[in-house]
């Protein structure tokens, strides 16, 4: 198609940029404001005069956030950590396992199962919080990491998206690996897992983001500080009508470091889950 | 651990079979009950989780909802449909499906326009594509923590180092209490805006994908017919994102419905929630888990919700096509 672009078409174009651009100015203010105030010493923040950048960057603040002893940072990032690597690792073990059976291995009772899966999705888990804290409660996992990680490693929804990708897996390539002696388990570890890479990526990571992020439930069940994960203690911090805003931000800032890094370098994997998990829903 | 031992003492005997040659007959038998012992070393672990922490507390709920159920998880009390009537005639909670009713009639509307406008922007920008889709994609990375926060101690602060106020006062304004007045509901203002910024760009990756799955063909053709501009969004465009658009709806209908870490972090102060603005999750995270630890309550509540939510879906109907041939 070649169509000579009229004066319209080209002002229109412009307009476009101009739109863009300064949606994506509004968009970045945020980020902005976390830098801004988590540089700022507390006077600057509160001042009657704004500023747009630090008049002296206090890159200190942080030392002093790790040094109060009213924020649990450190064990809250740890905690974080640990539950976001366990759960994404377990998820995908689990939820890949069963996704595998579901779509390659023939059983009589197979649709049933999926039935079984299926109808969770109906309904949604936090809508479920108060029966799974009944259950997390009588057998005493409240206020630890095992509450925290495993009532959330069964996710129908990823087991769901694993099947369907499963069902489309060249079968060829599994006929192959049958035909060299694999059986079930071997065809899985060694040759389709290694061929799944991409999809593999995108629910890693789509499932680290709903972990890292993760607040009602660990709201709910992290009651003591010892098992506060990094939303919480930020929350916290943040409800207790703090007057301690640079060291706020400046813990703000920690807290979404390690997923922006992640959205910056696997951002493609990222993009491929969104779609899958919003299209198949 | 238990599972992990499982799967790999069965793993060298199933090796052993694949090699012994025998009858073909028993050779055939042996792989059928192998097939249903592998269904279940694959799909077990996780159907038994899935029954234990998803199945097991639903209907144990279900039973506490007909007790009285107050500090106890196995009440003796049998109160009959007692705690539904209490909590359908109980005008917080009715309060609370018409704050998720007003919510939702705020966010589901200018998430969907605003989403839909910057995936149409983005994909038609041939410079910087990939740039811009990043930067509205971005907040997608932080939690509602992060925003509520930013939103109430910056943004939206009501004194007037905020960054609203600030703009407001270059125009001669008077700083306004975004958080901490009723009238007018400034709240709201921040509450959406907060989600909005959120989400907008989760949305416009499934509407980029939806713009993407459009044959090129079509647009050709439209242009042979002599379509342009508003008249190709309107017969190819939108037409072509009709399922894109009511999955896009469906999703925010009922995340919208589960609305509750922006809600608690920010109108939340000092442990204290405000009497208005509480959306279902909230009233029901204060009724059962506050300090009435009421189960039974909570756990009526839980099921009327469920049973909304399940409506909704599906009246819908997405969820449940299988296969997912389309």
């Amino acid at each position: 198609m070649s169509i000579q672009r009229s004066p319209l078409e080209k002002a229109g174009s412009g307009l476009r940029y101009l739109v863009l651009v300064a949606g994506a100015l509004l968009f970045l203010v945020p980020f902005y404001l976390v830098l801004r105030n988590g540089l700022m010493r507390e006077q600057d923040i509160t001042a009657a005069q704004w500023s747009w950048l630090p008049p002296q960057v206090q890159w200190g603040n942080m030392g002093e956030l790790f040094s109060d002893p009213a924020v649990p940072m450190a064990r809250s990032l740890l905690n974080s950590a640990v539950i976001s690597v366990v759960q994404t690792g377990a998820v995908l073990v689990l939820s890949g396992l069963a996704g595998y059976g579901l779509a390659r291995i023939p059983y009589r009772h197979s649709g049933a199962v999926l039935w079984t899966i299926v109808a969770t999705l109906l309904i949604p888990a936090s809508v479920t919080f108060v029966p799974s804290f009944v259950l997390v409660s009588s057998l005493g996992w409240v206020s630890t990491l095992r509450g925290l990680i495993i009532p959330g490693l069964f996710q129908a929804f990823a087991t769901f998206l694993f099947r369907q990708y499963f069902l489309g897996f060249p079968k060829e390539i599994e006929e192959a690996a049958r035909l060299d002696g694999l059986g079930y388990w071997g065809t899985f570890w060694r040759v389709v897992v290694p061929n799944s890479f991409g999809f593999v990526a995108a629910i890693a990571t789509i499932t680290f983001i709903g972990s890292w992020n993760a607040f009602l439930w660990p709201l709910v069940i992290g009651q003591d500080q010892s098992s506060w994960t990094v939303q919480i203690a930020l929350s916290t911090f943040l409800t207790q009508q703090t007057s301690n805003l640079h060291e706020l931000f400046v813990a703000a800032a920690i807290a979404i470091a390690p997923l922006v890094l992640m959205f910056v370098v696997l951002q493609r994997w990222i993009v491929e889950g969104v779609e899958r998990s919003g299209i198949s829903e | 651990m238990a599972q992990a031992t499982a799967t790999q003492g069965a793993d060298p005997a199933t090796r052993h079979t694949g090699r012994a040659q025998r009858p073909t007959l028993a050779r055939r038998l042996r792989g059928d009950q192998n097939r249903n012992l592998w269904f279940w070393v694959f799909v077990g672990p996780f159907v038994a989780g899935l029954v234990f922490f998803v199945y097991v507390p639903i209907l144990w709920s279900l039973w506490l909802s007909f007790y009285d159920a107050r500090n106890t998880v196995t009440p003796t009390v049998f109160v009959g449909f007692g705690n539904y009537v209490d909590m359908l005639s109980d005008p917080a909670f009715r309060d609370s499906l018409l704050t998720f009713v007003v919510f939702a009639a705020f966010i589901v509307p200018t998430t969907f326009a605003l989403s839909l406008g910057l995936a149409l922007l983005v994909n038609r920008a041939a410079l910087m594509q990939t740039f811009f889709r990043s930067v509205f994609f971005l907040p997608t990375a932080c939690s509602y923590v992060i925003a509520s926060l930013v939103w109430k101690m910056s943004l939206f602060s009501g004194v007037r180092f905020g960054l609203v106020n600030t703009v407001l006062g270059w125009f001669g304004l008077d700083p306004v209490a975004w958080l901490s007045i009723v009238q007018p509901p400034w709240y709201w203002l921040v509450i959406v805006s907060a989600r909005l910024w959120l989400q907008v760009g989760f949305y416009m990756i499934l509407f980029l994908a939806g713009l993407q799955r459009i044959s090129p063909t079509l647009y050709e053709a439209a242009a042979v017919d002599g379509a342009q501009g508003w008249k190709v969004l309107r017969y190819i465009t939108v037409p072509q994102l009709v399922a894109t658009s009511s999955a896009v709806l469906l999703l925010l209908l009922i995340n919208a419905f589960q609305a509750f870490d922006e809600f608690f972090n920010l109108l939340s102060t000092s442990g204290q929630y405000p009497p208005y603005a509480r959306p279902p999750l909230v009233y029901l995270y204060y009724t059962a888990l506050g300090q009435g630890q009421d189960f039974g309550h909570g756990s009526a509540g839980a099921v009327i919700l469920t049973l909304l939510i399940a409506i909704v879906a599906l009246l819908q109907g997405r969820l449940l096509r299988l296969g997912g041939d389309r």
